[in-house]
């Protein structure tokens, strides 16, 4: 499954079942263009165990502003609807995976 | 994508860049701009064997010339970012970035230490980059730490976009608040603020590479240059004293080799 954009309208019905990991991005972000590649990896790699999904926090200015998005991309995990982990800048790929795990 | 990225336009990086680019491997090099470095400042250096008296300028162009001539692609720009994945490493600078296989760290004398409260905060109202994250910070209050040649200019994009910025030049600094940055302490002086902007010459490679081991507040590495991430070889200042020009360009060819070989042993 592709990765899923999120706003306003969706994203509490996306995050309240199973696990969803949320990169909070921006389109002038250099690092979020170095983790685009690896959402797109995991959500294919967890396609049915996990919800790969991005928040554009220029468009969705009320969600960055919820979750006091301070540095982007901030990568925020959520298991049935908590917030179960979260990180700051550009991480690798086995750090995400241990957040979805 | 490059074969190898490397880090620092001084006589480690530069010397790691050749060996390289003599073997047949393409390099990227990334740095902050060269005039700005402690070699290029120095009037004169007369242990380098072979050139006595040359000036720390001289030797810099130099240095940077013959990696250009054999075909070393150099771009300038502060490193933000370092991320390796499965069968690469990315480098970001500035708003830019690069991907490669192998990478070779040499940014010259490397700082370790931080501001009480920096490291805790990081993310949650304290930053390295103003160009990144600025925009996050409109409207609001935030401190530029000024400790870097670019950094004034950093300060002035952000008020540019509409922060309100004030700045300092002190490094008696404490940071702190609850889950997020409330206060910044200069000097004993406590103000109130949303964000700090820590504005150095270079963030700290264990943040750049989270999980770098260092040892003695420089990179721990091996007899080759090899760290403790594979594919990620460190040269020069930043593995320890003593600070010379020609124990860099030695451990630079080292790296170098290091590299080649773990590229041709990933085929």
């Amino acid at each position: 499954m592709a990765v899923i954009h999120l706003t306003k309208d969706n994203f509490d019905e996306v995050i309240s079942k199973g696990t969803v990991l949320v990169d909070f991005w921006a389109a002038w972000c250099g690092p979020c263009q170095m983790i685009a590649p690896i959402m797109e990896e995991l959500s294919d790699e967890y396609d049915g165990k996990a919800v790969i999904a991005k928040v554009d926090i220029d468009r969705e200015v009320e969600l960055a502003s919820r979750f006091k998005i301070r540095l982007i991309p901030t990568i925020i995990c959520f298991k049935d609807g908590e917030i179960s982990s979260k990180a700051y800048g550009a991480e690798s790929k086995e750090h995400m995976i241990e957040m979805i795990s | 994508m490059y074969d190898i990225a490397v880090i620092g336009t001084g006589p480690a990086g530069i010397s790691a860049a050749i060996t390289a680019l003599v073997r047949g491997k393409s390099v990227a090099v990334v740095s902050n701009p060269a005039s700005e470095s402690g070699l290029y400042k120095a009037e004169r250096i007369d242990n380098y064997p072979g050139m006595p008296g040359v000036t720390g300028a001289e030797l810099s162009e130099a240095l940077i010339s013959h990696a250009r001539s054999l075909g070393a692609e150099i771009f300038t720009g502060k490193v933000q970012t370092i991320l390796p994945n499965d069968d690469s490493i990315f480098v970001g600078y500035g708003m830019e970035m690069i991907e490669a296989r192998a990478l070779i760290f040499a940014p010259g004398v490397v700082r370790t230490s931080s501001f009480p409260g920096e490291r805790e905060l990081l993310g949650r109202g304290v930053s390295y980059c103003a160009t990144c994250d600025g925009m996050l910070y409109r409207g609001k209050e935030v401190c530029a730490i000024c400790l870097a040649a670019d950094a004034a200019e950093e300060a002035e994009y952000l008020s540019s976009i509409g922060c309100n910025v004030f700045t300092t030049d002190s490094k008696k600094i404490a940071i702190g608040g609850e889950n997020r940055v409330e206060w910044i302490e200069i000097e004993g002086q406590r103000r109130s603020c949303d964000g700090v902007f820590v504005l150095r010459d270079s963030v700290a490679p264990d943040v750049l590479v989270p999980g770098l081991e260092l040892e003695n507040n420089h990179i721990r590495t091996g007899a080759s240059g090899e760290t403790n991430i594979p594919g990620i070889f460190a040269a020069g200042d930043c593995t320890g004293t003593p600070y010379q020009v020609a124990k860099a360009v030695g451990e630079g060819q080292l790296a170098a080799f290091a590299a080649v070989k773990y590229l041709d042993a990933q085929k």
